[in-house]
């Protein structure tokens, strides 16, 4: 599967206009998680745009991809990619965190066309998907399963029995991306609770492992595709990140974890974003 | 009251004793020949829990996760969510104990038709001790939304609600014993989830039992009875959905009520009753359980014994609250 550079430049569009709609979902809600939401809008880009079998016109349609978001908290983006990929109209978005809303401020199931499971309490997305893939497996099926986490809830021992779990039972239709950000809400991963050696930790599980720059189209589709041609083995995704990237005074800081942005800040992050989507567009042209 | 069907037998000494964990490992194996999306997933525990005989009988079906009770609950919520019925199989103080909130999130708010065997759970697990004595299970998986929570009387009445609950989309617990009790039904006895039965006819006092306790209410009916006092045994299987219709005409026809479960006296059957009685149909209550304290190891009966979960106690139980109502 080749993509062509044209491709590649309209995800990157995409993914900004994702990021000015989170942007301006957060400060319409007041409160939620900015930093993790603008450092996945590229994962999530080449995903709904380029990798999954979906179809929003029929959000449970038979046949589909399963994507699970276990780091629930992130779900901003999710919202607003499902929205531009037609799952609902993007002028909902306005309403996440609002009493009655689907837009609900984790996740859940059933609320919302497109969210496959409820999520928020770290660390049990990855088991999810491994039930996902086992049961696809029984009957045979060849739909895939995604499942997005943080490197914060490696801490988890909950994740741990799944990480042993689909390397046991070798769950090859199974690709699991990390968002390897460094941050955690009291601070850097490697200060709260250390992970490295993360890749060698999955593959002495039984995980083939690969690692990318999270914000590179290409990487993020390559790999994608890569994980599917490995078939004795489930796959990670470790896709190094930077938290809050695309607005310079969010990037790398993990203050910006768990609060959304004010009136001002939002308008620099939104006059910031407007100047890449310049710079993508003139890079194109 | 239509016949209930009772074990003809039951108040005999050769009465046949049966572990109810031993029903439903023939109820998983009938749901498993009735529905292939029936799945069985168990915790390092598959012999003890009496899932066995599903693995033998549909090995690609069944999953081994080890000691790993939070996986449990979150790979089968992964399974239903791919259209299997997933009954997750360890000893209930693991599984819904350790994996509460797995189970409140991904089972219960997720509303996956995902089925929590307890095995093991109360006083008379014995010499395994406190740590092995869930005695808070039936509060914690009833205070969830969605949840349907079950505790069988005997080894029959357990095979016919794991079959009742295959066919039941929504998030299920059971509870069952490790040790033997009385068969006090037979196939002829009514079941259905939500609807509590009456098993002995009684106007002055209603008792409102479950699991084993229902074989000790019985015994203890008909020992008051003797002193002329007229008492109805109800065995309340599904402590939720509660069937308030029953329990409110018992509270109206017998004016007092004594609950009996081998479970902390809070949070329980008791609670359930009287939280239905208290707002429709105040009468006297007296919760007979375990009173807000840990288990400790000795043989079943001594515990139960030590407890207060005896044929005596009850009928103090019924005493109690026969002097209320007179008041």
């Amino acid at each position: 599967m080749s993509i062509t550079a044209q491709d590649i430049h309209k995800l990157e569009e995409k993914a900004v206009l994702i990021r000015e709609d989170i942007i301006r979902m957060l400060l319409e809600a007041g409160s939620g998680h900015s930093a993790g939401p603008l450092g996945m809008a590229d994962v999530f880009t080449a995903l709904y745009f380029n990798i999954l079998k979906h179809d929003s016109a029929k959000p449970d349609w038979e046949e589909r991809d399963m994507l699970v978001l276990s780091n629930g908290h992130i779900c901003p983006v999710w919202y607003a990619t499902l929205a531009h990929a037609g799952y609902f109209p993007i002028t909902e978005l306005k309403t996440l965190r609002k009493l009655g809303t689907r837009l609900q401020g984790h996740p859940h199931r059933g609320a919302l066309p497109g969210v496959e499971t409820t999520s928020g309490p770290l660390g049990s997305g990855l088991s999810q998907a491994c039930g996902m893939a086992l049961g696809l497996r029984m009957d045979n099926s060849r739909r895939w399963v995604y499942c997005l986490m943080s490197d914060g809830e490696q801490d988890a021992g909950n994740t741990w029995e799944a990480v042993l779990f689909a390397g046991k039972y070798k769950l090859n239709n199974l690709t699991a991306i990390m968002d390897r950000n460094n941050i955690q809400i009291d601070g850097f991963t490697e200060d709260i609770m250390p992970l490295e050696p993360i890749k060698e930790k999955y593959e002495a599980f039984g995980w083939h492992v690969l690692e990318i720059d999270g914000h590179n189209m290409e990487a993020i589709i390559n790999a994608c595709n890569e994980a599917k041609a490995i078939v004795e083995k489930p796959v990670l995704i470790i896709a190094h990140t930077i938290p809050g990237k695309g607005v310079d005074f969010m990037e790398y800081k993990f203050e910006w974890h768990g609060k959304p942005p004010n009136a001002e800040e939002a308008k620099k992050a939104l006059s910031e974003l407007r100047t890449l989507q310049g710079k993508i567009r003139s890079e194109h042209e | 009251m239509s016949d209930p069907h009772l074990n003809p037998k039951l108040f005999d000494e050769d009465c046949e004793q049966v572990p109810s964990r031993n029903g439903y490992g023939e109820g998983l194996v009938l749901a498993g020949e009735e529905n292939k999306n029936v799945v069985a997933l168990c915790a390092d525990l598959t012999e003890s829990t009496r899932t066995q005989a599903f693995k033998d009988k549909f090995p690609d079906r069944f999953v081994e996760m080890g000691v790993a009770e939070q996986n449990l609950a979150t790979i089968a919520s992964g399974m239903a969510a791919v259209g299997k019925i997933p009954f997750i199989t360890s000893y209930a103080m693991f599984s819904p104990g350790r994996n509460w909130e797995q189970i409140r999130t991904t089972i219960c708010y997720n509303n996956q038709p995902v089925k929590i065997i307890g095995s093991h759970a109360g006083i008379s697990v014995g010499p395994d001790g406190a740590t092995h004595q869930a005695l808070e299970d039936m509060a914690i998986t009833r205070a969830l939304p969605n949840m349907v929570v079950i505790c069988p009387a005997d080894t029959i009445e357990a095979r016919k609600a794991t079959l009742a609950i295959a066919h039941l989309a929504k998030p299920c617990y059971i509870r069952l014993s490790r040790e033997k009790v009385p068969v006090i039904t037979t196939e002829q006895t009514p079941f259905e989830i939500g609807k509590a039965e009456i098993y002995h006819e009684g106007k002055d006092v209603a008792i409102i039992a479950c699991g084993q306790m229902v074989y000790r209410a019985l015994i203890a009916a008909k020992a008051l009875e003797s002193h002329k006092i007229s008492v109805r045994v109800i065995n309340c299987h599904t402590i939720k959905p509660l069937d308030k219709d029953t329990i409110l005409k018992a509270a109206e026809e017998c004016g007092a009520i004594v609950t009996v479960e081998e479970h902390q006296i809070h949070g329980g059957l008791g609670s359930a009753v009287a939280e239905v009685v208290s707002q429709n149909f105040p009468v006297p209550i007296k919760i007979i359980g375990v009173e807000d304290r840990f288990g400790e190891s000795g043989e079943p009966n001594e515990l139960l014994e030590k407890f207060g979960l005896t044929k005596e106690a009850i009928v103090k139980g019924v005493t109690y609250v026969l002097r209320m109502k007179g008041k």
